[in-house]
Order: structure tokens, then C-alpha cells, then sequence
């Protein structure tokens, strides 16, 4: 156990004589986590579906505590399904958006980080453009860190709600084939899945064109396809990624309608997986490019506004348990 | 006069230990001898060799005096037991003139106990279009010509390397493509990929190798690559060295010490250029020392601030400082199986008479350039105690097993270890 947790597991036996349900300081990857740790959120996310979805929607987990959300890098999605958790939770939410082009990259990260500890918040999400720039942040700053996307490193919380969506529908989160076919290389969504489905027993493929596979995919402990149709073959899960913009066009693929036409996910290749195989995908997504848009839009299969839904839980359930923690040692 | 007796010799010339003494005097070694003689400074057995010839040091001056200066790369060497410097011509601005090589010699001069062999710039302004007054700047001091960087264009590569030629001037490439290994800080790999880190293949600098190669072949100039890292490399250095070209090349300590894992939860400290590649690669390397293949190790000293290193691992600055741990460092490769006198051939003789010097040998008339050390002392090095302005070492609180007791440069004892 590292000293962190095993500080964090003094300090919770002291203070309620029961170890934490999540010895972990901060979240900053799905590596870090064991099955056990990855089930207690998701245990904990059903609940908060559960109160998601009544009229007072109103908890009080994070009650007094502050939340900073601080994006150096645009998004929507995500920094809104943070802050609706932590209202829900009942925390102040407070947004920062700094642009990471305007000032030297990072110059300000550590400096920004201090002054922010300095305010004493309670909770910081951070997204920002650089691989383990959080990683850096976390280290500088006394409070709860959550790792909101960080370059092409991890996004941990994007797949616990993938999980939750999974083991939903599914009933289970193990022995399930789940196939994940798009920017794999770029993409700090299937890096996180790929960890987290592998952590629960699952058998995980990743389905590209070689370049948009990162190098040594082959020791991570994923099957390699490079054809979409037999990727998809018997997969209990589709995952489809998002193909952004600046890869098309020649660089990494030879075009928007090649990609698409190779593998791009319609009604007729999803035949191929099993006839209950659910298709999810992390948005916002590229209709016409990576997937069908009436394909995306079926109900019956797919599960994409589903994940939206389960997002908000997922992050309730990692402050909340994030939370503890810091009452735990404040005690 | 001084006599050292009860000493170890590490001799790289004549490939031997042997227990004796030597007779300094006049700057120069005036006698060695074997055995036990009466009288003189009582050396207690420990390891005596020419002192480090560290070819491709970066010293912050001029234009970034906050990061290293003479003075205190001076006397970092010193206690490293580097007797001799060769700079790097990639400071701010470049050394592409003969007045700012002169500058360099005079500040040298003035604030370092070593030696200092300015290296220049190989085209102006270090940005591979024209090149530099090559033979003024050869007239003016400096023993080899260098971007620091690979010089991307091929014709201008060629246009250097021809007229270097003529006045046998030494050229030292950066074997790497430029474009293949832009914003790249990582090898590529697994564990890159995990990191999610952007990363070049090791066939960028064996790319860049083969082409320089290529052009020394056409135009017979003296080539000395700066550093090669990886195994992908060794077979294109080991064909031309068979076909009877003029080449050599250079390992940093650091490739021969660390690999790719050690740089773990993105510790900036560990990033290097070119960036630390697989244990295979490293192993590969220290076996190309030892079959000499890889005639030169040296510490590629590159000092930069903390600011610079305290950013996320993309963006933060490149490089290590490594004159004081150089010689450690190399301890670790001897006690992995490699003999002191072969290390000293790569650390000072191969060095000495790649740039045409005396230093190196332990032999009557060479200059009195020593280290006295002790290859077996245990120490974890705190990287507060380095003598560095900057302190960016990849060993900070590393266990180390070799210290240097005693530096002489030209008879002059330049540091002494203060007993504890």
C-alpha cells in the first residue's frame, strides 16, 4: 500500500474506527485503482442515479465543501456533469476556464495551482491539454484532486460511467467481450477503458487503422483488429471513439469517407456482434464519420445518452468518496 | 615536484591496473612507476586515471549565466574529476563568431580551475542554412564544430562536411531526423503509450545516422555523432567504421544508466535528448562501450533552472547536469563488469585523441590532468550538494558507489575531498 493510503487508512480507523471505503487521496487514473476500488464507486453511483432521478434531486455529501472545476482545456460535457454533481452534492462549484494558449503552456499551472490551494477549496477538477500535467497539480495542492482529462494520458471518470452504463445493462462487469474501435492512439478514453475493462476480467479488443493504434498496443493486454467487421464479431459492447478532425484529411487516415467506409459503425457491421450488443460512445460524436447517426439515435441499442446520465452519478460518487476522505483526516 | 605513492594506476593506454606511484612535476607526469617507493603522499590504495575529458558540456554562458557559469561548472568538474571541458556552442547567443569563441576562452580562463575547449557552431546561428567561419574559428580555438542539433538540410549538411574537410576540421552530428523526432519526449513503446506521452522511434536517430553516414562517405570529413542511444543504431556505426570512415561516436552516462521506466509518474528530471530509450537499448550501449564500438562517454552537462523543469512533462525543459556524476555513474558501469582502464578510454583517452590532446595517458611528458578516487565508496546522492548552479540531476537520492577524493589539472591540485 503506498504511504498516502496507508495515511489515509490511520486516519479513517482513527476517526470512525472503520478503514475508507476508497484509500485513495485523489483520482487521477483508473491505474491506480483495484477492482474492489473501482466497484465501491460504482455501488455508490447507483444510488445517486437513484436520486438523480427523483424531483429533489437535492443531497448533502459535499455540504460546505468548496469544488474548483478548472479546465485548461474547452469542454462542455464534462465540466457541466461536474458541476451538477457537486450542486447536487451540495458544495459550492466554482468554474475557471484558463486558456491554455493565451499564457505559456503551463508557466502558470503550478503558480495557478498554489494560488487556488491558497483559497483553501476542497475539490479541484482538472482537465488540462498536457499527459500528467494533474498528476503535477495534485502534488502541489493539499485538497482533493479529480482528474477531469489530461492529454492523451486518462479520463478515469469517463470510464467508471462507462462501467456503471456497462454493468447495467449487462448485469455484470466482467467476462464481456467489449470492443473499442477508433482513435485509440489519441484517445485518454480507451487508455482508461482499456484499464479498467482489463482490471474486471473482461476481453478487450481495439479496432483501427495501424495508425491510430499507439505503439506496444500488443503488450497491454488487448486483442488488435485491424478490421472492423471481425472486431465485431460476438462483442457484448461496442465503444465507439470519437475521430477528431485534424486526423482525417490525409494525415493519420486518407479521408473522412475511406475512415467511414472501413470503420465507420452502421446497423449492418453491428449485426456482426451479438444480437443484445449495446453501442456506446464517450461524444460529442461525429455523425457520418464514426458512426450512423439513425444507429446512434436507436434506442434499442444504443446507450449514448444513457452514459451521459450515468456520468453525473459516476462523479457524485467520486467526490462523495473523495469527501470522506478529507473529513476523515480533518477529524 | 609531487610523488603519489600507494596508488592503483588505471592505465586506459596499456589496458592495466597495476599498484605504484607517479612523479608530477613541471605540469606534466615526469615518472610512473610500479611498486612501493619510500617518501611521497600516501595515496591508501585508491584508484588513480587521467582525469575526465567531457566532450559536449553546455555552460550558461553566455545568455543564461543563472543556470551554470564558469565558475561554478568549474568547479563542478573539479570535483567530478573532469580535467577537461568541451563546451557546447548552443548557448544564447550562439558560438558562431570568432569573438564569442574568445570570449568563451577568456572567461574560461579567468573563472575555471580545468581546462576549456570551446566547441563552435557549425552554421550560423545554429540554424542550419550557412555555415560559420569554420577555419577563424579554428585559428581562434575551437576543436570541433557542432549544431548541437541535427542540421536538417542534407545540402547544407554536405556543404559544411565538404569544406570542414578541407581543413580537417572535426565535425560532431546530432544523429536524429529532425522531423520524425519534433515534439517528441518519449520513445515510443508501451510505456509511452501508458504515459500518454508524445514519442519518436529509435529509427529517427538511426535515420539521422545512416544519413550523415551517407554524407561522410561522399565527402570524407571527420565525424564524431554526439550521442547514439539505441541498439537500432550500432549496426549502420559498426559498417562504417569496417569501410574505413573517419567516424566515431558518443554515449551519454545517462543512456548507459537509466532507461525509459525510470522517468515513472512523469518526473521531468528524466527528460532527456534524445529521450531515454528500453532496458534493451541500454544494455545494447553499455555493450557497444565494451566492444568499443562506442568510443566516447561523456556527461552531455545540460544545466537548466528549476522553472524549467517544474512544468508538465511535455513542456518542460530537456536535459541533465552530469559533471559531478559522471564519474559515479560510470562507477556503476564497472561494477556491472566493466574494467576501469576500458572506461577510461571512453571517459578520457578516446576523447584526448579524438580532439588531438595529450591528456589521457598515464605516461611520462603527458600533462598532469589526474583523478584520485574511490570506485567502491557508498554515497546517496543529495542533489543540493552539487556544485552545479542548477541542480537538475536524474540521480538526486540515488544510491552511488564511487567518490572522487583528488583532481590535479597540469599538477595543480583543483579539488580535494574534505575528510568527514
Amino acid at each position: 500500500m503506498p504511504a498516502g493510503a496507508r495515511l489515509l487508512y490511520e486516519a479513517a480507523i482513527l476517526a470512525t474506527g472503520e478503514p475508507p471505503l476508497f484509500p485513495h487521496r485523489h483520482l487521477l487514473g483508473i491505474e491506480g485503482l483495484s477492482r474492489g476500488d473501482i466497484e465501491t464507486v460504482l455501488d455508490l453511483a447507483e444510488d445517486y442515479v437513484a436520486l438523480n432521478r427523483r424531483a429533489d434531486k437535492r443531497g448533502n455529501a459535499l455540504a460546505g465543501l468548496t469544488q474548483i472545476n478548472m479546465f485548461f482545456e474547452a469542454s462542455t460535457r464534462t465540466q457541466a456533469s461536474f458541476e451538477l454533481a457537486g450542486k447536487r452534492l451540495g458544495a459550492d462549484v466554482m468554474n475557471m476556464t484558463v486558456a491554455a494558449s493565451s499564457v505559456k503552456k503551463g508557466e502558470t499551472l503550478i503558480d495557478t495551482a498554489m494560488t487556488l490551494n491558497a483559497m483553501r477549496p476542497d475539490l479541484l477538477v482538472v482537465r488540462h491539454p498536457a499527459s500528467g500535467a494533474v498528476n503535477l497539480l495534485a502534488s502541489k495542492v493539499e485538497c482533493a484532486v479529480l482528474n477531469a482529462g489530461d492529454g492523451r494520458h486518462e479520463h478515469p471518470t469517463q470510464a467508471l460511467l462507462d462501467a456503471l452504463t456497462i454493468r447495467r445493462r449487462k448485469g455484470r462487469l466482467s467476462r464481456l467481450t467489449v470492443a473499442i474501435c477508433g482513435d485509440i492512439a489519441h484517445s485518454r478514453v480507451a487508455r482508461s477503458n482499456m484499464i479498467l475493462l482489463g482490471r474486471m476480467e473482461n476481453r478487450v479488443r481495439v479496432i483501427a487503422p495501424p495508425t491510430l493504434l499507439p505503439a506496444g498496443i500488443e503488450r497491454m493486454g488487448v486483442e488488435v483488429f485491424q478490421d472492423l467487421r471481425a472486431g465485431l464479431d460476438g462483442a457484448d459492447v461496442v465503444m465507439m471513439l470519437r475521430l477528431q478532425r485534424e486526423r482525417m484529411d490525409g494525415a493519420l487516415v486518407p479521408s473522412m469517407r475511406e475512415y467511414y467506409h472501413r470503420f465507420g459503425l452502421d446497423a449492418e457491421k453491428l449485426a456482426l456482434a451479438k444480437p443484445d450488443a449495446i453501442v456506446m460512445h464517450p461524444g460529442p460524436m461525429n455523425r457520418g464519420v464514426e458512426i450512423d447517426g439513425t444507429l446512434a439515435d436507436d434506442i434499442n441499442v444504443s446507450v449514448i445518452q444513457e452514459q451521459v446520465e450515468m456520468g453525473v452519478a459516476v462523479r457524485m460518487a467520486a467526490m462523495d468518496l473523495l469527501a470522506r476522505n478529507l473529513r476523515a483526516r480533518a477529524a | 615536484m609531487t610523488v603519489l605513492v600507494n596508488v592503483r594506476l588505471i592505465d586506459p593506454e596499456r589496458d592495466r591496473v597495476v599498484a605504484g606511484g607517479l612523479v608530477i612535476s613541471g605540469g606534466v607526469i615526469a615518472e610512473v612507476f610500479e611498486g612501493p617507493r619510500p617518501g611521497g603522499v600516501d595515496c591508501g590504495g585508491m584508484a588513480l586515471a587521467p582525469g575526465i575529458v567531457d566532450l559536449g558540456v553546455k555552460v550558461g554562458e553566455p545568455g543564461e549565466r543563472h543556470t551554470e557559469s564558469f565558475r561554478s561548472a568549474g568547479a563542478a568538474a573539479a570535483a567530478g574529476g573532469v580535467t577537461t571541458i568541451v563546451t557546447r556552442p548552443d548557448t544564447l547567443p550562439a558560438i558562431d563568431e570568432p569573438e564569442r569563441l574568445e570570449f568563451i576562452l577568456r572567461r574560461a580562463v579567468e573563472a575555471t580551475p580545468v581546462n576549456v575547449l570551446p566547441m563552435a557552431a557549425l552554421t550560423r546561428g545554429r540554424e542550419g542554412r550557412e555555415m560559420t567561419e569554420i577555419g577563424f574559428l579554428m585559428d581562434a580555438g575551437a576543436v570541433a564544430f557542432t549544431d548541437a542539433a541535427a542540421v536538417a538540410n542534407p545540402r547544407v549538411f554536405q556543404r559544411c562536411l565538404t569544406y570542414a574537410a578541407g581543413l580537417g576540421a572535426l565535425i560532431v552530428g546530432h544523429p536524429q531526423d529532425p522531423v520524425l523526432s519534433a515534439g517528441a519526449c518519449m520513445t515510443s513503446g508501451q510505456f509511452a503509450s501508458q504515459l500518454g506521452l508524445p514519442a519518436v522511434s529509435p529509427m529517427a536517430e538511426r535515420i539521422g545516422l545512416e544519413r550523415d553516414l551517407a554524407l561522410v562517405e561522399a565527402t570524407g570529413a571527420r565525424y564524431h555523432a554526439d550521442q547514439i542511444s539505441t541498439a537500432r543504431s550500432l549496426p549502420a556505426l559498426a559498417r562504417a567504421r569496417a569501410a574505413g570512415l573517419r567516424v566515431t561516436a558518443g554515449a551519454s552516462i545517462h543512456h548507459l544508466t537509466l532507461n525509459e521506466f525510470d522517468v515513472g509518474d512523469y518526473r521531468t528530471f528524466f527528460k532527456l535528448t534524445p529521450p531515454l530509450r528500453s532496458e534493451d537499448d541500454r544494455a545494447a550501449m553499455v555493450q557497444a562501450v565494451a566492444d568499443g564500438l562506442i568510443d566516447v562517454i561523456g556527461s552531455f552537462h545540460t544545466p537548466q533552472d528549476e522553472e524549467e523543469k517544474r512544468l508538465p512533462f511535455e513542456e518542460a525543459a530537456s536535459g541533465a547536469v552530469g559533471l559531478e556524476t559522471l564519474l559515479p555513474a560510470a562507477m556503476q558501469l564497472h561494477h556491472a563488469g566493466l574494467s576501469l582502464p576500458l572506461l577510461w578510454r571512453a571517459l578520457s583517452l578516446n576523447p584526448a585523441r579524438l580532439l588531438g590532446l595529450a591528456a589521457g595517458r598515464l605516461a611520462p611528458g603527458a600533462p598532469a590532468d589526474l583523478v584520485l578516487f574511490d570506485p567502491d565508496a557508498p554515497f546517496v546522492l543529495d542533489r543540493a550538494t552539487l556544485r552545479s548552479k542548477s541542480k537538475n540531476t536524474p540521480y538526486d537520492l540515488r544510491r552511488m558507489q564511487g567518490r572522487v577524493l583528488r583532481t590535479w589539472v597540469g599538477g595543480r591540485e583543483v579539488y580535494a575531498r574534505e575528510a568527514r
